[in-house]
């Protein structure tokens, strides 16, 4: 039987593919439950981070990580009423599965959607940081639109006033790396720390600029330093904060916590 | 080590090396070496994926029909990227993360497949390994020599460590934004290319 003859082709090509499947899936799956453990890490840090208990560029240890997301109060809300929905294990919610269930998510109508997200979740888990007084000190929540490549996801942390941006952090995207992939860079991205959140018609406003926002512009307030080369990146970091921030978003969420703080 | 097999180590680390000779590579080249760590971490990926895709097809060289050869090797270097993407994953998160489609993309990075149809095919396993080691390790050699560079002046870092304090710090150096972007890492690997065919004469066209 010559090397070339069909049932050569055949074997060769099966047996060839039965090793290569093999040692794939055994990496995939003794590998598992550590990158389990390091995405729920991250998520955790990420969070933290947002909610300012972590430096953006630090990188805590494990430990560390527990003893502080202890201090963090995860909320299950109904994304578009935001009304807590009690009963509800936030843990079990993982934005990425639930977009997948058209049971747990809801389509948005093309007008509203400018971050061009298609569904949104029924239900967000948004975490509260609470002062020693029980005051909300910050609030954290989840994120998440189209960029140039792919679909960003991170956390937007107002400060306790609910009008000025405590931190923007992305823990996944698939941006090119060194362009828009600085949207994990936390040099850059502490610079949408303090800006205010809202203009003065009480519209979205924070954003990314193209370029360098100078110290004598007007609405330096609302503006930060755009990434060069990542035009399209910043593009949909921008309609991502608008539309969470707006009235589709997380707006009715925010109006309901403004009004409980007050009292 | 015989001269033999030294020869098939080092060879194509200076000599033959497959970045600046023979122009392979590059896209890979351009993208991941903003900074040296996620260089570095990239280059151990190349360098496993090599070794093992050219061990493994050496291996099976003898029984694969001269038909489905290219889809053989194929499915060896994807086997071998998902392996270190998956590793990579679980000891190197953060690395993974800044790294992102680039480890998957080693499967489209023609040295692998280069050195897998033009080598392995016809090697025993020994020496595919150290062809598969010393193309690696040539790749390597031109990344790190680019990323450095990348890094120092237009991040003025190494490694993360500020070694050239920049201005946005508090610093007196103003970071090279053109070493960030792709076209700097295009004229650095030029430039090196250059120089290459400047000193060895011998491998102008």
């Amino acid at each position: 039987m010559g090397k070339d003859s069909i049932f050569k082709v055949f074997g060769v090509a099966a047996g060839v593919c039965l090793v290569c499947s093999i040692l794939v899936s055994l990496t995939a799956t003794s590998l598992k439950e550590k990158q389990k453990e390091n995405m729920l890490l991250d998520k955790q840090v990420n969070v933290l981070k947002a909610a300012g208990l972590v430096e953006l560029a630090a990188k805590p240890s494990a430990a560390e990580v527990k003893e502080l997301y202890a201090k963090i109060e995860p909320i299950v809300v109904d994304t578009k009423t935001g009304e807590t929905v009690e009963g509800a294990d936030p843990e079990a919610l993982d934005i990425q599965r639930q977009l997948k269930d058209p049971a747990a998510s809801s389509e948005i109508p093309a007008k509203a959607d400018i971050a061009g997200i298609k569904r949104v979740p029924n239900e967000s888990v948004v975490y509260l940081v609470k002062d020693d007084a029980g005051k909300v000190s910050s609030v954290v929540l989840p994120v998440y639109g189209r960029g140039l490549w792919s679909t960003l996801y991170g956390f937007l942390a107002l400060n306790g006033d609910l009008a000025t941006v405590k931190n923007l952090t992305f823990y996944q995207h698939g941006e090119t790396p060194g362009l828009g992939g600085e949207v994990q860079n936390p040099d850059k991205m502490a610079k949408w720390s303090g800006k205010t959140a809202y203009g003065a018609d009480g519209k979205p406003a924070v954003h990314f600029k193209k370029g360098t926002v100078s110290a004598d512009d007007p609405n330096a307030q609302y503006e930060v330093d755009g990434f060069s080369g990542a035009t399209l990146t910043c593009n949909g970091v921008n309609n991502t904060v608008s539309y969470w921030l707006g009235e589709d978003g997380f707006g009715p969420l925010l109006a309901k916590l403004k009004v409980a703080g007050a009292q | 080590m015989t001269p033999k097999l030294k020869k098939i180590l080092i060879d194509p680390i200076v000599r033959n090396n497959p970045v600046a000779v023979q122009v392979l590579g590059i896209c890979s080249a351009l993208a991941v070496t903003t900074k040296l760590q996620t260089t570095i971490t990239m280059c151990f990926a190349v360098i496993f994926v090599t070794v093992f895709s050219n061990i493994g097809v050496s291996l099976v060289r003898k029984i694969t029909p001269g038909s489905i050869r290219m889809i053989v090797e194929m499915t060896i270097i994807a086997t071998m990227v998902i392996v270190v993407d998956q590793i990579i994953k679980a000891f190197a998160y953060d690395i993974s993360k800044e790294l992102s489609v680039f480890v998957g993309l080693i499967i489209t990075n023609c040295i692998v497949m280069g050195r897998t149809e033009a080598f392995a095919l016809t090697h025993n396993p020994v020496e595919s390994a150290l062809d598969g080691l010393g193309n690696g390790l040539g790749y390597s050699f031109v990344l790190l020599c680019v990323g450095s560079i990348r890094e120092l002046f237009g991040s003025g870092s190494l490694l993360g460590f500020p070694i050239l304090k920049t201005v946005s710090a508090g610093g007196w150096y103003v970071p090279n934004g053109l070493l960030v972007l792709s076209p700097g890492a295009f004229f650095l690997i030029a430039a090196f290319i250059w120089v290459v065919k400047t000193v060895k004469k011998d491998m102008a066209e």
